[in-house]
């Protein structure tokens, strides 16, 4: 399976990547890790006329923590994430999804902009993004603007991006003292895209559950925060009774489609499943 | 856009430590030009899709799908392939405890999984027999079972922490 | 073998094989690597429906194409290669309907070939076929089995109906034996459709010479003499003037040993365009276009004493294939197998099997490793654990009262099979020590008060081994049975050993060392194997079936005997000695009493081959021998094992845990203990693959969902468990080497293993999974969780 041809440019600035897009339109792709745009290609999915290759822009990759933010460059890829000191320390819910993401040599190359902007709804990051109340910085022509991540995944891969606009960064306010998370993946075999997942993360005051967010993977066509769930728990005494509860009241914010091997009925059954063991492993 | 015209990009990059300028299609992903401008036969395709692994090469010391990389993105940058990671040495005790376990059955998955292997011992040279199988969960083997596989990395990794004990 | 008593053989030895190191240098020579002048490469236009009439190619825009060659539809080809028949006389009234190398008129499944694109690089080839222009007047798809076999449309009218081939096996009786029956418990087995994956694709490159009308195939094939023969015929060239060469094949596991229209039409554009063509498949076209197997709807009976006794089987099998029978072994095969093999290892006297083999318009299917014997062992296994369940009786105990027992040999199965010597009780013995069975017994019951479900799957199997002529022979095809060694002394002391069996992997060539080492008396170092080129080798059959320790490795045996025993005669026209008081040992010619030295091996060659002028007159020194191997006596060699496995299901997920699987299996004579234990721990995980992740989904319209890496699952290294093999040894008495086959052994028990553990598993909830691949859904079914 041979891709189609296409012109290739490595851009230096992101003002010739938003010439260049002026310049093709819906013909130009961006090629960060292209993990998944390759293969896209490489199946014949699409046929682009030209990539424009946004990894010698400088800028757009680190890991910083300033003002209570954690800002991770678009670009950073997610082994980078995955060995972080600071987002092990920080934010513990991104180290712990990382190593769920595909396979070593993807992670090495596959970018967390990428992985955004993709919009996948099986992918770890939007779930892990969105629990955590991250906001993106998105480059256009004419400057910047922030898309809180509540907003940004729309439909299936479809987001907040405009056409001729570039993610460079994700913004992630550190967690309060007292906060945990868990993150709770099925797959099949290790690096699957998932069937279901969960990113949870709360503030844990005594036995009480404070801030709860249970943000869905793999159930519907965007990453969900299962806000009914998350309100039977909201300030409560953990308990097998609420954590039942809050695994019933899941059927109103999820609305799983079925694929080649899970129904409907199962993907909602796994995703009860797995809530549980979120929040049990919170509270452990 | 014509299909005719000429997108190759000259492009120098190192090919097991050899400086190497190309005229590469921009399509043509790093395995293929290995294999047919190269000739570099040791590195295989086995889905084009990034999910069988045998396509595993190293790039700037860091293992990627060369299936899923562009030869025209490797401008500046050092690929190691099987052979220079063969002929260099550096993973000869690697390749005698696969000989001497049978790691190996119809070895098409070989060089892949011995990047995979090779990177593992490097960046985890402590790793349980379930992170080596962690480790190379993405190269797709389907003649041994894994299992003689596992058992060759890790003793390639006991040899090595012995080695390590005995120099402290 | 070795008379040489200070130095053991190396039969039996476990060593490491010579041609494993290229492959670990990255300079293993696999099809796709060869480069040749004027190489082009073709791609095939694939019909994107089940079922459809091909109305119009236009191939204008594909031929202005750059780098195009030229682009060609079934009917061109027809030109070059003639359609075939797959069929069978031995299978009677087996049926299936021409099948030409492309398609011509109609498209039979998604995935078949309706035209050809040659161009100078396979880019530009798939570029070029984009612009192909087809129009399509779509056909009913008959895609479910019972639609099928009802006929309520037929794919091949000319047939009248859609059904391949049928069985109907009974012993007699088996009414009555069903009526006595104490209990008698019933259950339907599925087994879903699914498909080797071969890391390296399907592989051939063609090269024609149009002066010397010669052919020479690269084939990346298990059977090249077979390949030969079908080049030779269908494209019209002599025999002779035709030469396959299998060089290093990345896999093949039975499904590289089939002929593939694809193939047969790369072979017949090389005549065409008088150039060399290469095919490779891609991941998208193997899964389309691979033989897929398995696909088994199969209820089955069983009737027992309350004391344990099984008294019958009653087997009623019903198996889809696709639109043609696969040539030129067959798509009936598999569904025979399971009648053949169902209940083998128990000595019920009774026992009456049903089969329907129907078309359908997916993809085609035929012999994938262990044929069905994955089915025949699961629904075999699965049905005795059942009533084991009904009676009370331990699972290992009701075997024990239930398997053929060790001193009853030679003996006939109920489906008639012909055993020469099994151990069945001694592999259970074995078994059960070395899994520590009551240990893990106390540990399930233990676990299970703390909600922790794990299950321990026992499956007894009998394998199919060193098939004689009367797996494919007798029915008339050109499939030989037989193989060949030849053994040549080289001048330096070097033994070259030339074989028909061919190498995928698994070791064949390093047995053949091992062997020819020990026959000649040579150092192992000194022997060079070659296989896989009908130019060079004897005629043979290749690897299928188990054959190659078996089969090849008894020709190189009685090869080297012979060019010992040449040697010798060499030795003793050149010492001018008896040759009984000699004997060759470690390359040197020494007194076969006290073992000194005489003449080193590489001076008797330069003798013979340089200086036969100091021999006598009427002396002709012959160092090149070959002999040939049939396994006779038996249809089969049957081999026997048993299989254990240990899961922990986690009953709120459906998911599974592999903790732990063994093997013990008794294949006769084994050369090299680590291949053959390789081979088996390799087949139990393929096994495994069927069992539990493996499934070639098909939509009602015909259309294969999930043909790609990331939604076909085949196993990884992280969710496989270690496996423990043992042994015991019963050598054949019908060859001198008394080896039996093992390559297809694990796969055989492996799945009927896993279904046994998941059912021990989930006991407690009485509940049950019937159908594989087991997938977490179907066990949230069965516990009523979904």
């Amino acid at each position: 399976m041979k891709a189609p041809p296409f012109a290739y440019r490595k851009a230096t600035t992101l003002a010739e990547v938003f010439e260049l897009l002026d310049t093709h339109g819906d013909g130009a792709r961006l090629l960060a890790g292209g993990q998944s745009l390759l293969a896209a290609l490489n199946l014949r999915l699409s046929s682009p006329q030209i990539l424009i290759d946004i990894t010698g822009i400088p800028g757009l990759t680190g890991i910083k923590v300033a003002n209570g933010t954690v800002t991770i460059g678009a670009l950073t890829t997610h082994a980078e994430i995955e060995r972080s000191p600071e987002i092990a320390h920080m934010l513990p819910l991104l180290a712990q999804a990382a190593p769920h993401i595909a396979h070593v040599a993807i992670r090495n190359v596959g970018t967390i902009g990428g992985s955004i902007a993709l919009a996948d709804p099986a992918a770890e990051w939007p779930a892990c993004c969105l629990a955590l109340g991250a906001e993106f910085v998105i480059a256009g022509k004419t400057g910047n603007r922030m898309v809180h991540a509540r907003d940004f995944f729309q439909a299936l891969y479809t987001t907040a991006l405009g056409p001729a606009e570039v993610l460079t960064a994700i913004e992630i306010p550190v967690p309060a003292a007292g906060s945990r998370s868990a993150f709770v993946e099925l797959t099949r075999r290790r690096g699957d895209y998932a069937i279901v997942g969960v990113a949870a993360t709360a503030r844990m005051d005594g036995d009480v559950l404070n801030g709860v967010q249970l943000a869905f993977l793999g159930t519907d066509q965007t990453p969900v925060l299962a806000k009914s769930a998350m309100a039977e728990i909201e300030g409560k005494n953990l308990s097998p009774v609420l954590i039942a509860a809050a695994s019933k009241a899941l059927a109103s914010d999820l609305d799983p489609g079925g694929d080649a091997y899970s129904t409907a009925a199962t993907k909602m059954h796994l995703a009860r499943v797995i809530a549980g063991r979120a929040l049990a492993a919170l509270a452990a | 856009m014509s299909a005719h015209m000429d997108r190759s990009i000259e492009t120098t990059l190192s090919v097991n430590g050899t400086p190497t300028t190309r005229r590469i299609e921009p399509r043509q992903h790093l395995i293929d030009f290995l294999r047919e401008d190269l000739g570099l036969t040791g590195s295989h395709t086995g889905c084009e899709h990034g999910v069988c692994g045998a396509c595993t090469v190293r790039v700037d010391g860091k293992i990627v799908r060369g299936c899923l990389t562009l030869a025209v993105q490797m401008a500046g940058k050092r690929v190691d392939t099987i052979e220079g990671l063969s002929d260099s040495g550096e993973i000869a005790e690697l390749q005698r405890a696969f000989h001497e376990r049978n790691a190996l059955q119809c070895g098409f998955c070989t060089p892949g999984m011995l990047m995979a292997a090779q990177d593992l011992i490097l960046r985890h040279p402590h790793a349980t027999r379930d992170e080596i199988r962690d480790h190379i969960s993405g190269n797709y083997c389907r003649c041994t079972g894994y299992q003689a596989i596992v058992d060759a990395i890790e003793t390639v990794l006991k040899a090595k922490a012995v080695a390590t004990d005995k120099r402290r | 073998m070795n008379a040489d008593k200070t130095k053991p053989g190396y039969i039996g030895q476990s060593m490491p094989r010579a041609n494993a190191k290229r492959l670990l240098q990255g300079r293993g020579v696999y099809t796709d690597d060869l480069r040749l002048p004027r190489l082009a490469h073709v791609v095939f236009f694939r019909s994107p429906h089940a079922h459809a009439r091909i109305v119009k190619l236009d191939f204008t825009h594909a031929r202005a194409m750059p780098g195009v060659i030229a682009v060609v539809d079934g009917k061109a080809v027809e030109q070059y290669c003639k359609p075939w028949v797959a069929v069978l006389a031995h299978l009677k009234g087996i049926k299936s309907a021409p099948q030409h190398a492309i398609a011509i008129d109609r498209a039979c499944w998604q995935g078949e070939a309706v035209a050809a694109v040659v161009a100078e690089s396979r880019a530009q080839a798939e570029d070029a076929a984009e612009l192909i222009e087809a129009d399509w007047e779509e056909l009913p798809a008959v895609v479910d089995m019972a639609e099928s076999l009802a006929g309520k449309y037929v794919i091949h009218p000319d047939l009248g109906d859609n059904v391949c081939f049928t069985r109907a096996l009974d012993t007699g009786e088996v009414d009555a034996a069903f009526a006595r029956a104490d209990v008698v418990v019933e259950e339907t087995y599925e087994f879903g459709r699914h498909t080797g994956v071969t890391l390296e694709g399907r592989a051939l490159l063609a090269d024609y010479n149009a002066a010397d009308n010669a052919l020479t195939v690269y084939h990346s094939t298990q059977a090249p003499h077979m390949m030969q023969d079908i080049f030779s015929r269908h494209l019209d060239l002599p025999e002779g003037n035709v030469r396959v060469i299998a060089k290093d094949v990345g896999g093949s596991y039975g499904i590289k040993v089939h002929v593939y229209p694809d193939e047969m039409a790369t072979a017949a554009l090389s005549v065409m365009l008088k150039r060399p063509v290469k095919f490779i498949a891609d991941r998208l076209e193997s899964f389309l276009t691979d033989i897929h197997a398995r696909e088994h709807k199969a209820k089955v009976r069983l009737a027992c004493t309350k004391a344990g006794d099984i008294l019958a089987f009653e087997l009623d099998d019903m198996t889809s294939i696709g639109p043609y029978s696969v040539y030129p072994r067959t798509s009936g095969i598999e569904g025979n197998q399971v009648v053949n093999l169902t209940g083998g290892p128990y000595k019920h006297q009774h026992y009456r099997a049903n089969l329907n083999v129907v078309f359908t318009n997916k993809n085609v299917t035929c012999q994938y490793r262990a044929v069905g014997h994955p089915i025949a062992v699961s629904i075999t296994e699965c049905i005795v654990d059942l009533a084991a369940e009904k009676l009370g009786i331990d699972p290992a105990d009701f075997r024990r009262l239930n398997l053929i027992a060790d001193d009853a040999y030679p003996y006939t199965s109920a489906a008639g099979m012909k055993f020469e010597k099994l151990s069945h009780h001694q592999a259970l013995d074995k078994l059960l020590a070395l899994m520590d069975y009551k240990k893990l017994r106390r540990e399930q019951a233990a676990l299970r008060k703390k909600s922790v479900y794990r299950g321990i799957g026992l499956a007894a199997m009998i394998e199919v081994t060193n098939p004689s002529p009367a797996f494919y022979g007798v029915g008339g095809a050109r499939i030989s049975a037989q193989d060949g060694a030849t053994l040549r002394l080289e001048p330096t002391g070097m033994v070259t050993c030339m074989v028909s069996v061919t190498e995928q992997g698994q070791g064949t060539e390093g047995i053949f060392a091992q062997i020819a080492a020990d026959a000649v008396g040579v150092s192992i170092d000194k022997v060079r194997v070659m296989t896989g080129d009908t130019g060079t080798t004897p005629y043979g059959g290749g690897t299928w079936a188990s054959r190659g320790a078996g089969i090849g490795g008894e020709a190189v045996l009685q090869s080297g005997k012979v060019l010992r025993a040449h040697i010798l005669e060499v030795a003793a026209a050149i010492l001018q000695q008896s040759g009984e008081m000699l004997d060759v040992r470690s390359d040197a010619i020494v007194d076969v009493r006290t073992g000194e030295v005489k003449l080193p091996l590489a001076e008797l060659g330069r003798i013979a081959y340089f200086r036969p002028d100091t021999l006598p007159l009427d002396f002709q020194a012959e160092l090149m021998v070959t002999r040939h191997y049939t396994p006779r006596g038996y249809g089969f060699a049957f081999t026997n094992g048993i299989q254990a496995s240990l899961v922990e299901v986690d009953v709120d997920t459906g998911f599974i845990k592999l903790l732990k699987h063994w093997c013990v299996e008794d294949c006769g004579t084994i050369i090299n203990p680590q291949l053959v234990d390789e081979q088996i721990r390799g087949g139990i995980v393929q096994g495994i693959g069927g069992a539990l992740l493996e499934h070639c989904i098909y939509s009602p319209e015909g259309q294969l969902i999930n043909g790609n890496m990331a939604e076909y699952l085949v196993p990884m290294a992280s969710e496989m468990p270690d496996m423990a093999i043992a042994h015991v040894v019963t050598p054949t008495k019908t060859s001198e080497l008394g080896a039996k086959g093992a390559g297809e052994a694990g796969t055989a028990g492996a799945p009927g293993a896993v279904m046994n553990a998941i059912n021990d598993a989930l006991r407690p909830f009485k509940a049950r999974v019937t159908a594989q691949p087991v997938t977490p859904e179907r066990i949230l079914r069965a516990l009523g969780r979904v």
